[in-house]
């Protein structure tokens, strides 16, 4: 497979950039992925369902195994997340891992979405600015999705909109501070 | 000390010398003490597993009178088994008070000696002594339960020590 | 009718029966459980945040810390989502030590689930008998890298430590020891009455529930479904050995059980399975760059560990470091099913349920 060749030859090409010259490869369009269609297939499916402005991009992670990746925008979450949740032909009812990052100059929600029926996998990112960071909570499409949500809101400070019991869930309620977030400073300074 | 013999005969004091031993009373009190520590099963995380294991039928901590109890108020001795966190601390304090004298605290493994592999972390306290006073320090990660009989035992040698001599043990 | 009054009770974060600092307040009415609130975090440390500020190579300890009664899956998650995301390939060899230690392990897990849960639940001796067979699992594992519980095993590209002379025998004797010996457990537990009483009909999670829990491991396979992440997507090299997994029928404490049982006896046919194919020369490390930068992407990878499904998740900007670890931790998905387990149950019961969850705080708290 030539896609899996370039691949491992990518990173070793990182690894060292100082040792030796790298000899600059033309940039080879790689080959379309196996999953394309799917994604495509899931994109115009949301759109269908839930509007046109709803996807804001989507794309395909190579690296993880060509996992369909989609980017939603936050106004459309919860309304794609029922749709995702209840419709047939996705019927995406298992939420595998729920993460959010913090990107410096904005932060992102990720969700890893699995359907037991079909065995299909979606990734979900929902972006939020890092003011007043909010995301609508999706604990009552996704039981499991609750004590994340508290997890992030914890870590990150991002507020999830609409969430039955929001507050924190790993460190004291008197915590100040959210302590996944890049510019965190730890009170304690012995550290 | 010396006794008064008179009226005894050779034999009876032969046996005398045989059964009977002159202490005071703070040696029988420290070495009733030491020969029975019931712990507070104070498991936190990994080393609480190294703990089960030295309770289990393997290592058999009831050879030194150890015998685990789920209540403070019961107990002599905690052990701290694992990483103490922020939000661990306070009620690590209130069972400690909870404790009747006399008390002591060993801390196992390095998490509860000074905050191990977390000592950068935001949430952990950097050492249990921060909290209580602690009697005997087991470095490990999780210590060994060998580790774990040998803490013990240093605790009962120091009991016994401090009777005897009177004064604190320190630094030995 | 009896007047009753509802009345609040604290569980925990000490307490024998929580396996760790789980709080529970629990709101009961006489001997009914009408509310339940975990809280957690009594041993939140921080990893992920440490992690953003370590190497590939120095998260590993961390990761052993995380669900201490197996390290070795642990281990296992975070290299595999490097591996994956750098493309590398493992000698054969290694592979094969990974999948005994990993299989060990779940053995050595299952043993203390067994020992603690029968404790919990008022039968003293099996726990002594579980910790007896669980000790040689842990003096293989000492042979082989020089700790009993927090292994620090396995590195990106391969494993620390190759097997020394004689260990692989002396893990074949093991299994061929702990196979009949799983009748004895059997019979020591197995049939016996109060188990059965305080077992069977108990804590009942349907499929639809852990579906929408995103229950893993045994607590998702009880209820009828045969989601067992090496079988629905195999990694390393689970798709060699022959095994079953293990389904509950009625989803209840009991088929917990009977599930956890059965999956040592399918550890042990995989570690047999290893063994024999175990290659007998070989590298156990894989060509590696000295420093390793992951390449700028995400990746998010789920392996079966004994508690579930654990996943990792990595953030890379093509540093040495990672830009975001997080990892996703059964039993933290597990436990947050408890409060609808426990409403309208006996409070007698609240041990048993929260025991057969099979929770370790480590992992929960993170």
């Amino acid at each position: 497979m030539k896609s899996e060749d370039e691949k491992k030859e990518a990173p070793r090409a990182k690894a060292r950039p100082s040792k030796r010259p790298v000899t600059k490869k033309e940039e080879v369009p790689l080959e379309p992925s196996p999953k394309q269609p799917v994604l495509d297939q899931y994109v115009t499916l949301i759109k269908g369902a839930v509007g046109e402005q709803a996807v804001s991009e989507s794309h395909i992670n190579r690296e993880a195994g060509h996992l369909p990746t989609i980017v939603i925008r936050k106004e459309d979450w919860l309304a794609t997340a029922r749709y995702l949740k209840r419709s047939d032909e996705l019927s995406f009812d298992y939420l595998q891992s729920l993460a959010g990052v913090d990107y410096a100059s904005y932060f992102e929600v990720v969700y890893v979405l699995l359907s037991m029926s079909t065995l299909q996998k979606v990734m979900i990112k929902v972006k939020a600015e890092r003011e007043e960071a909010s995301v609508p909570s999706v604990s009552d499409v996704w039981a499991a999705a609750n004590w994340n949500e508290r997890e992030i809101f914890d870590l990150f400070g991002i507020e999830f909109t609409d969430h039955p019991h929001l507050k924190r869930i790993l460190l004291p309620d008197n915590w100040v501070g959210y302590p996944l977030r890049k510019d965190y400073e730890p009170l304690d300074k012995e550290v | 000390m010396e006794m008064n013999l008179e009226g005894v005969t050779p034999f009876e004091e032969e046996e005398l010398k045989r059964n009977v031993l002159t202490t005071n009373l703070d040696q029988i009190k420290a070495w009733t003490r030491s020969n029975s520590m019931w712990p507070l099963s104070f498991g936190l995380a990994c080393c609480a597993i190294e703990m089960m294991s030295t309770g289990g039928a393997h290592y058999d901590f009831d050879r030194f009178g150890v015998i685990f109890r789920a209540s403070p108020r019961q107990a002599d001795v905690m052990i701290v088994a694992g990483t103490v966190t922020k939000k661990m601390a306070p009620l690590l304090r209130r069972l400690y008070d909870q404790m009747p004298e006399p008390k002591w605290v060993i801390a196992m493994g390095s998490c509860a000696t000074a905050g191990g592999p977390y000592v950068k972390s935001y949430a952990v306290v950097k050492g249990v002594d921060q909290v209580v006073p602690v009697d005997v320090y087991i470095p490990g990660c999780p210590p060994n339960p060998a580790a774990l009989i040998y803490g013990v035992i240093k605790l009962q040698e120091k009991i016994k020590y401090e009777a005897k001599h009177g004064k604190r043990v320190f630094h030995t | 009718m009896l007047r009753t009054e509802e009345m609040l009770l604290n569980v925990g974060p000490q307490h024998p029966s929580t396996h760790g600092v789980l709080r529970l307040v629990v709101k009961i009415d006489g001997e009914r459980i009408v509310e339940v609130e975990p809280v957690i975090g009594y041993l939140h440390r921080g990893t992920e945040k440490l992690a953003e500020d370590l190497n590939y190579t120095q998260i590993i300890p961390y990761t052993d810390r995380m669900d201490y009664l197996s390290a070795m899956t642990n281990n296992y998650a975070l290299v595999h989502a490097v591996e994956k995301m750098m493309g590398l390939e493992i000698p054969e060899r290694a592979d094969y030590l990974r999948v005994i230690v990993m299989e060990l392990n779940r053995i050595a897990s299952h043993l203390v689930w067994m020992g603690t849960y029968l404790l919990d639940i008022g039968a003293m001796s099996p726990f002594l008998y579980a910790f007896r067979d669980r000790e040689q699992i842990l003096s293989l594992f000492n042979e082989l890298c020089g700790a009993r519980l927090t292994y620090n095993y396995m590195r990106v590209g391969g494993v620390k430590w190759d097997a020394p002379p004689g260990w692989i025998e002396k893990a074949d004797a093991f299994v061929d020891y702990l196979l009949p010996q799983m009748d004895e457990y059997h019979g020591l537990i197995t049939g016996n009455e109060i188990f059965v009483r305080r077992t069977k009909g108990i804590g009942i999670v349907s499929q639809e529930l852990a579906i929408q829990y995103a229950l893993s491991g045994a607590n998702l396979r009880v209820s009828g479904s045969d989601w067992d992440l090496r079988k629905k997507e195999p990694y390393s090299l689970y798709d060699r050995f022959q095994f079953d997994v293990p389904v509950g029928k009625n989803g209840d404490l009991y088929d917990k059980y009977l599930c956890r049982m059965q999956e040592i006896v399918e550890s042990l046919k995989i570690v047999k399975q290893a063994i024999d194919q175990f290659p007998e020369k070989g590298t156990i490390m894989g060509k590696v760059p000295r420093v390793l930068r992951v390449p700028e992407g995400e990746i998010y990878t789920g392996i079966e560990s004994p508690r579930g499904e654990l996943g990792c998740h990595i953030v890379s900007k093509g540093k040495d470091k990672p830009w975001r670890l997080k990892f996703r931790r059964p039993s933290f998905y597990n436990l947050q099913i408890l409060p609808t387990l426990l409403v309208g149950e006996s409070i007698s019961n609240l041990v048993a349920i929260l025991g057969g969850i099979d929770i370790v705080l480590g992992e929960v708290d993170c």
